[in-house]
């Protein structure tokens, strides 16, 4: 082969958003040396139009394994946040007050008790801790709900974070501790190359490593066919929407709205199943503003500053892949759409496990194999 | 609400495609932000009593055709009507009177004109200084002036032509700095055949220069290292010229380097745009017929490039014959060629302008410790190590530092940041490209959005 | 500070017809503009350059480009926080507030009390 020896890693993780930033700060942690792959200035890149929930209380419902790795990843998140503030200086600003999910009218509240029922009853021993509050006690946590509010479910595990600082972070903790970052290097081609792996990028360079993370989102579909990894996800699009800063009123996050350390309000979110087009459409921000005035209509008058039009990456259940490739191993897939929730368990539970070896049993349960036995089912 | 052709912005350009297209018969609405026509460069021009339009001299005065044209034109008219979206299907949203709706058009010329160039230097945000265009606008609109010592700092004709008109206003500026290099006119000089071709521009300046300096105004050349100093407000302005620091105190500082396109419409709608190292600036992609890379979306007037007044007019109607043939299959040929001779003879001044008046080294680098971004205060320094950290270009950025997030969002600071990023990189502006722009393009009550609903019979 | 130009200085009559005396206030403190001002040139007519403090470093702040495109400009004005006073005509009887920090959307008294937070006297 023409060109340069290429660099060598004992890591290439392809992506730079939250996904593949944290498993690559994980990795360096582990004493690691890892190449970072990220996209030029204009990506898909989920992580600049993330939330910022650290949320547990609705997840895994179906698979409760999820459940239980998200309520781990929570769990981590409070030394995770002060490490990253150890390491670099950037206060992620991380809290967690505990997050409520508002309903409006009886009818989504019966839904979402439902919800929480099903989850206490799949939880068994593991236990599972949200509880549906009425109006008066949420009217004690929470001012200004309009009078559509019924109720909501409240966990104490549920917080919040600034996705953007926590992508800085971690970016600057992997650079930090000796990573190597390498931006607008989107990954044009991985191929098994003698018991490790070549990854060449669309600038040209080559980098050798021993193991090689696909972090990269919706792009794990086509790189992951290049190692025998099945990755079946796609986009979703969300908008949110962004205030002007106010003075603090709101701590607690609610599934729709939460108020940032700056005093932005933010807006979410919709799930919009359009392909690739990441424009922002009024009629769509016209929904998100009536549902945030239905639960806040204290908000009426203040400006609406920024919209973001961002793809989710969905897989066909909506529960993460993680999976290491049977025909190459050594080729890890990492696809989700929490990538804030489990940014604490990515860098600190995954990544040592990919650094070990391989995926243990506490990760089978987000195998891919998992829709090849629905196929079969129909 | 539908019409055949929509236009962004009542300035020269806007005026005038609107008063084209609505004489060749199309339905025209027009949206503009002002209470009144004029845009920046004739702001107030139908108001204006006699002694103040007197004073503003003949360029500003002629503004007043254009605007009563536009009048007797029948083409719709929506003052004090903010734009805040503008889609591929030519779906224009508005707001007005705390009311959003929409407009479906079938083709929309952006008009929006110029803003003035960011000038990051030291004491830039101080109460008391501002850009030399907003002491123009005070004294179009309002007839106000200033009534304590002012200085006029920077580079480019408005700094000069604003330290005419003050000083006709009875008003004349401490001094004017300027921070044209020495050498500059030397180096510009090859362009002085090209210009004079251009009507009257070289001979106005000339005139303004000794009136200047029979009124007594000192004019500073070749400064350098400007700062300005104050606690609660601006108190002076210390720069270096002629080997040696000067201190001037004054109140009231205004800064000017050059005027570049107002990009906000044509980055919403994600038209090709493309780096003009004379100008300094992004530009629209635009063909012979001012279309941008997205059909039906026409830009005119110094939003598709500085040009002046004279020459927006000019583009104006080139963009609404450009219009004609987009949705009529009308091919005004000769007409068009009539209007582009025009241009290139009325743009002949340009390429020496732009030489002799390129904006300072200081403002296109500031020191690190300069704020860059004014509504999230984020500094150049700040900007470096991002990039420092493998940042890519501004939107990476705007993600790390807030940078473009605050409430101007990003429209005042985006050049600047596109130039220190660039030089960061060592790579070239076209490559670092913008800040990528979203709807709301100014920020909207929430209430008023939840209110909006889009044409319903909208496919 | 500014001044009307010389053929302009002359007070004009009262009322809201063109060049007309228009009375609003300013954190509390009467003032007059005119028919035709801009709240953000009543204001810098009136002598106030400082509009607000700035919402990261609570440095001062005022008009800048005084046509809309630097958001420099943001006051109070009828209880509506963060309105560019270089776009909204002066009207009469105007209550126009300085501004520090984003704008309040909950009175304090209706929010939890936070933690530490004493009776106020």
């Amino acid at each position: 082969m023409s060109g340069p020896t290429p660099l060598s890693r004992d890591v290439v993780v392809v992506g730079g958003g939250l996904v593949g930033a944290a498993v690559a700060y994980g990795l360096v942690r582990q004493g690691l040396s890892v190449a970072m792959l990220d996209e030029g200035d204009v990506a898909y890149r989920a992580s600049r139009g993330n939330f910022g929930l650290v949320w547990v209380q609705s997840k895994g419902d179906g698979l409760f394994d999820y459940a239980r790795w998200t309520r781990s990843s929570a769990d981590l998140w409070p030394d995770f946040a002060e490490t990253l503030k150890d390491e670099v200086g950037i206060a992620v600003g991380y809290r967690k007050p505990g997050g409520v999910h508002l309903c409006h009218g009886e009818e989504e509240l019966e839904e979402v008790e439902l919800r929480l029922k099903r989850l206490h009853n799949q939880a068994g021993p593991d236990g599972y801790e949200a509880e549906i509050l009425d109006r008066a006690e949420l009217d004690e946590l929470i001012p200004g709900l309009g009078p559509e509010v019924t109720g909501g479910a409240y966990s104490p595990h549920d917080g919040h974070v600034s996705p953007l600082y926590l992508l800085r972070a971690l970016h600057e903790a992997f650079l930090a501790r000796g990573g190597l970052y390498r931006a607008e290097s989107r990954a044009r081609r991985v191929t098994p190359d003698g018991g490790g792996f070549l990854v060449e990028t669309e600038k040209g360079e080559r980098i050798r490593c021993g193991r090689v993370v696909l972090g990269a989102g919706l792009g794990n579909r086509e790189l992951g066919a290049m190692v025998g990894l099945d990755v079946p996800v796609h986009p979703l699009k969300g908008q949110i929407l962004v205030t002007e800063r106010a003075a603090p009123f709101l701590d607690l996050p609610t599934i729709y709205v939460r108020q940032t350390e700056e005093g932005t309000v933010m807006l979410g979110d919709s799930h919009e199943d359009v392909g690739f087009d990441t424009f922002s459409k009024p009629p769509v921000m016209g929904d998100i503003a009536r549902r945030a005035l239905r639960s806040f209509p204290v908000l009426r008058q203040l400006r609406i500053v920024r919209a973001w039009g961002a793809l989710r990456v969905m897989t066909p259940d909506g529960f993460p892949i993680y999976e290491e490739s049977e025909a190459h191993p050594g080729a890890f897939a990492v696809n989700c759409h929490s990538g804030v929730t489990l940014a604490a368990a990515h860098a600190l539970r995954l990544a040592p496990l990919i650094a070990g070896g391989g995926f243990a049993d506490t990760l089978a349960p987000f195998s891919s194999r998992r829709f090849d036995a629905d196929a079969h089912q129909e | 609400m539908r019409c055949d052709l929509a236009v962004i912005g009542a300035g020269p350009a806007g005026l005038a495609a609107a008063t084209r297209a609505a004489e060749a018969g199309l339905s025209v609405e027009l949206f503009d932000e002002q209470p009144a026509p004029g845009g920046q460069i004739y702001r107030a021009i139908e108001s204006v009593p006699a002694p103040r339009r007197e004073l503003l001299g003949p360029d500003y005065a002629a503004g007043a055709a254009l605007a009563s044209a536009f009048r007797a034109s029948g083409a719709g008219y929506h003052p004090g009507a903010l734009v805040w979206n503008v889609d591929a299907t030519l779906a224009v949203d508005f707001s007005r009177d705390g009311r959003s709706r929409q407009c479906r058009a079938r083709a929309v010329v952006v008009a929006t004109g110029a803003i003035e160039r960011p000038t990051p230097l030291p004491g830039w945000t101080l109460p008391g200084v501002t850009g030399a265009g907003a002491l123009q606008i005070l004294l179009k609109a309002q007839g106000l002036v200033p009534s304590e010592p002012v200085v006029l700092a920077g580079s480019g004709p408005l700094l000069l032509l604003l330290a005419d008109q003050l000083t006709r206003a009875g008003a004349p500026p401490k001094a004017v700095v300027e921070t044209v290099p020495r050498g500059r006119l030397l180096a510009a000089a090859k362009h002085l055949p090209a210009a004079l071709r251009a009507p009257g521009y070289l001979a106005k300046g000339l005139k303004m220069l000794r009136a200047l300096k029979a009124a007594g105004v000192p004019l500073h050349r070749g400064a350098t290292d400007l700062a300005i100093e104050g606690g609660e407000r601006a108190e002076a302005l210390s720069f270096t010229a002629g080997g040696r620091r000067h201190r001037l105190e004054a109140g009231l500082i205004a800064l000017h380097q050059g005027v570049v396109p107002n990009q906000q419409v044509t980055r919403l709608l994600r038209c090709a745009h493309r780096w003009s190292g004379s100008q300094r600036c992004f530009l629209p992609v635009l063909d012979d017929w001012c279309e941008s890379s997205v059909e039906g979306v026409f830009v005119a007037g110094d939003g598709a490039g500085i040009g002046g007044a004279a020459s927006a007019a000019l583009r104006g109607r080139l963009a609404a014959l450009g219009a004609l043939r987009r949705l009529r299959g009308d091919v005004a040929e000769d007409e068009a060629a009539g209007l582009r001779r025009d241009l290139a003879r009325d743009g002949a001044v340009r390429p020496l302008l732009e030489a002799l008046y390129a904006p300072s080294e200081q403002v296109l680098a500031p020191a690190d410790d300069t704020l860059v971004c004014r509504c999230e205060e984020v500094t150049a320094g700040q900007l470096r190590q991002s990039v420092a950290l493998g940042c890519p270009g501004p939107n990476q950025a705007k993600s790390f530092l807030r940078c473009g997030m605050g409430p101007c969002q990003g429209r005042f600071c985006g050049l600047a940041v596109t130039e220190i990023i660039a030089a960061a990189r060592g790579e070239p502006q076209q490559e670092i490209d913008y800040y990528r722009i979203r709807p709301p393009l100014k920020p909207l009550p929430l209430a008023e959005l939840a209110a909006f609903e889009a044409d319903e019979d909208a496919a | 500070m500014l001044t009307r130009i010389r053929s302009e200085a002359r007070e004009p009559g009262g009322g809201s017809e063109a060049g007309g005396t228009l009375r609003f206030t300013f954190d509390g403190r009467e003032m007059t503009g005119r028919a035709g001002d801009s709240v953000a040139a009543a204001l810098l007519a009136g002598g106030v350059l400082r509009f607000r403090d700035s919402a990261v470093a609570g440095a001062p702040r005022g008009p800048f480009c005084l046509m809309g495109v630097c958001f420099e400009c943001l006051v109070e004005i009828d209880g509506q926080g963060n309105c560019q006073a270089c776009m909204v005509p002066l009207a009469e009887g105007m209550t126009v507030r300085s501004q520090s920090g984003g704008p309040q959307v909950v009175a304090p008294a209706a929010g939890r009390r936070a933690p530490g937070q004493g009776e106020t006297t």
